[in-house]
């Protein structure tokens, strides 16, 4: 049987018209943006039109838009730039307990340069409360950083809420938007976002390629020295066929929004469905109301996460835990413990589904019923070692 | 039960990113079975410069399971390590004995903990690097030393059970290393020249004393000769093991001088002059959590070959199978420096019977009673 995959969030398959874009632009623009000559015209348009496309896309101006390598490098930029450079205006920063590491390493790394970082805690639907961020900000804080929705359970954060509270104070607002931009609607006219990061690979654009969107105005410390590409946020010859390619994705999502947010929808439907005839006990993980479509977090009471992923991929289902690996073996998520507690059952049995485009239904089933034959294969066996 | 062909057999290889069991798992690969490549994280060994040589042994079963061919995965056993190896070697540590962390691991983690879980895999058998060899004989699983002499690991295996060998493929048992070593050169394995671990896993390159005290205290004490005469001081009983002659730290006439016992309670060590003293020499030994590899012993009382420890030379001896199920061996020709917590194996030619821990040793050929190690562990 062919793998069945489903594992969308970690990164998705590239969209074939992105994938064509990209080949006709590595073979027929050969030249440097930085050049002046002809060759290098042709490929400073093909940024400049594909900043311009991305841009009109969030409500933002081309200048605004500085491309990065991805997500993580998008959210050190943005991070570290503005902490940087706005040391003398304080060096309080506030994030959660349930960033992505891009995130969380990168606020650890300025608590050892002298930066002081509150991490929100989440409900048991991972999400943080208004009223916590409001008693955490204080007259020196020049940064609060909140994932839009969280990779691994889908829960989507009070980000409006979020942008307005912090429109009147001097802390700026990032936020990571790299799971969220294929099935949320952006707008950084409506929702006074400061700082935005984002990467082409999960939503069917290229890999080692992504965005961040910074608010003019904002002065952020560069983090890469060299040329002055990207008004000198970001030196380094610009990968050419690939933001051809973003900014195709980025148009895609555009196109579609609203059918991804049903096809994804759909998908989880017949998942659950699925389960649910199988008569296999399990637990959502999230919130029933602010999620984002594609994520599906679910705890199989009873199986150990490790044992699980590995069965299911040696049975043609490819799913993950959504956390780090340390030499290769499952570590307990730091989202789910966020949510239940350290040594919680969910943090140590709950498996992460991500739907994606041009899905079969007729596959989604048949994944559905190994995933439900794998859990009962494991609960039993837990049952009968208990018993002996 | 009809066999299954080997296409529909898998198999299930604990890799630790080292030659003898990449080369395992290829062997099996070229048979055609369904094989599994599975690195278990026993430890966390993070150093002071962040560096895990468990990800770089990782990296090594990434790079041969491509190679081969085979999926690959990992799985962490460090609690269950910890629970069930590490509290038993820092116990018998305390109890002043020199305990065999492998063969516990062997018998509560590789073929335990990891065949449960290779199981729960639909695993129909798990494999190892080990060099020893496993056969049906007489309608049971028989272990079987290796054909390499040199490397037959059956002392380290001594405490699997039936139900454990009857589940367990040695692809290297009827191999020499250095054959092992020119399949992997040969299919140029990414692993072929890498050198082999030495040492305890948990330890590795470090200095064992400084790891030792770090979980133990070390409570310093007096060196005495088997007459009474002080002689030094010791660092804690924990670091001496009998036979010990280098890092006494005493000289003078009459040496050099061997640690041939402790005293737990008075936290004495003991000395003995000399490589050739009584003292050292004992005529058998009581050991306690005896396996039988066949579920039970062929008779109460029988003659065979024992390891007293790893890589000995086998030594005739005769086994007085006990009431409580320990086991009195007397040996025929007294014994150097046999020492409490190693295991002592039993073996009939080339089949290993078992084996159990050496709890008391028996007319050290002296007059004081040097180890009481014994009662302190009952």
């Amino acid at each position: 049987m062919d793998p069945i995959y489903l594992d969308h969030a970690a990164t998705t398959p590239i969209d074939p018209e992105v994938l064509q874009i990209m080949v006709e632009t590595y073979q027929n623009v050969v030249g440097n943006p930085s050049s002046i000559h002809s060759f290098g015209r042709q490929a400073r348009k093909i940024v400049d039109d594909s900043r311009h496309e991305i841009a009109k896309y969030i409500g933002a101006r081309s200048r605004e838009i500085v491309f990065t390598s991805g997500g993580t490098e998008g959210d050190n930029i943005a991070i570290l730039g503005t902490a940087f450079a706005n040391s003398h205006r304080g060096k309080h920063i506030i994030t959660t307990k349930i960033e992505h590491h891009g995130v969380l390493k990168t606020c650890a790394y300025l608590e050892s340069q002298g930066f002081e970082v509150d991490y929100l805690d989440v409900d048991q639907t991972g999400r943080i409360s208004i009223d916590d961020l409001k008693s955490k900000l204080r007259d020196d804080t020049i940064l609060v950083t909140i994932m839009f929705a969280n990779n691994e359970v889908g829960t989507i954060q009070p980000i409006r809420d979020v942008a307005h509270l912090l429109a009147n104070h001097q802390a700026y607002f990032h936020t990571d938007v790299v799971q969220a931009f294929g099935t949320v609607d952006m707008d950084v006219k409506d929702t006074p976002i400061d700082l935005l990061s984002m990467a082409g690979h999960k939503i069917g654009g290229p890999k080692g390629i992504g965005f961040i969107y910074v608010r003019d105005g904002l002065s952020l410390q560069a983090y890469t020295h060299g040329g002055d590409q990207e008004r000198k946020r970001r030196a380094g010859t610009e990968n050419v066929p690939a933001i051809a390619g973003l900014a195709r994705a980025v148009e895609k999502v555009g196109e579609r929004l609203h059918e991804r947010i049903q096809e994804n929808l759909h998908a989880r439907q017949i998942m659950l469905e699925t389960l649910d005839a199988e008569q296999v006990a399990y637990k959502t993980n999230g919130n029933s109301e602010h999620f984002l479509p594609q994520v599906l977090n679910l705890y199989f009471p009873g199986t150990r996460v490790e044992t699980l992923l590995t069965k299911l991929d040696l049975a043609g289902v490819a799913v993950s835990s959504g956390s780090a690996c340390t030499a290769g073996s499952v570590e307990p998520s730091h989202v789910l413990t966020a949510m239940f507690g350290k040594g919680a059952p969910e943090t140590g049995s709950s498996i992460r589904i991500s739907f994606g485009e041009g899905m079969k239904e007729e596959r989604l089933r048949e994944a559905g019923r190994i995933i439900a034959a794998s859990v009962r294969d494991l609960v039993n066996l837990g049952k009968a070692s208990e018993s002996m | 039960m009809t066999k299954k062909s080997p296409s529909q057999t898998r198999v299930v290889v604990g890799m630790s990113g080292g030659v003898d069991s990449t080369v395992a798992a290829l062997l099996l690969k070229q048979q055609g079975y369904d094989v599994v490549g599975i690195f278990m994280k026993n430890w966390d060994d993070t150093d002071e410069n962040g560096v895990c040589t468990a990800t770089e042994d990782y990296e090594d079963v990434v790079r041969v399971s491509n190679q081969i061919g085979i999926p690959y995965y990992a799985v962490n056993f460090e609690k269950q390590y910890w629970d069930r190896v590490f509290t038993y070697f820092l116990d018998e540590y305390k109890l002043g004995r020199t305990p065999n962390p492998d063969v516990m691991c062997n018998k509560e983690i590789k073929f335990k903990a990891f065949l449960d879980h290779a199981m729960a895999l639909g695993a129909d058998y798990v494999a190892t690097g080990h060099y020893a060899r496993v056969e049906e004989r007489d309608g049971k699983t028989a272990m079987i030393r290796a054909a390499d002499q040199n490397k037959d690991q059956t002392y380290f295996l001594n405490q699997l059970s039936q139900e454990q060998v009857s589940k367990v493929m040695f692809p290297l048992g009827d191999l020499e290393k250095p054959e092992v070593r020119d399949i992997a050169r040969e299919h140029h394995l990414a692993t072929a020249e890498k050198k082999d671990s030495t040492g305890i896993c948990f330890i590795g390159e470090r200095n064992f004393k400084e790891f030792l005290s770090t979980y133990l205290p070390a409570n310093r004490g007096e060196i005495r000769t088997i007459d009474g005469e002080l002689k030094g001081y010791h660092d804690g009983l924990m670091y001496y093991t009998n036979g010990q002659r280098q890092g006494l730290g005493i000289g003078g006439p009459g040496g050099p001088w061997f640690v041939c016992g402790k005293d737990l309670k008075q936290n004495i060590l003991y000395v003995a002059p000399g490589a050739d003293h009584p003292a050292l020499y004992s005529q058998g030994l009581i050991a306690d959590h005896v396996n039988w590899i066949s579920g039970s012993p062929k008779e109460r009382v029988f003659h065979c070959t024992a390891k007293f420890r790893y890589r000995q030379k086998d030594r005739p001896v005769t086994v007085h199978v006990l009431d409580d199920g320990r086991i009195e061996v007397v040996f025929d020709e007294l014994e150097w420096a046999v020492t409490p917590g190693q295991s002592v194996v039993l073996y009939d030619f080339d089949e290993c019977l078992g084996g159990g821990t050496i709890a008391t040793i028996l007319n050290q050929g002296t007059d004081t009673v040097l180890d009481f190690t014994d009662s302190a562990s009952i």
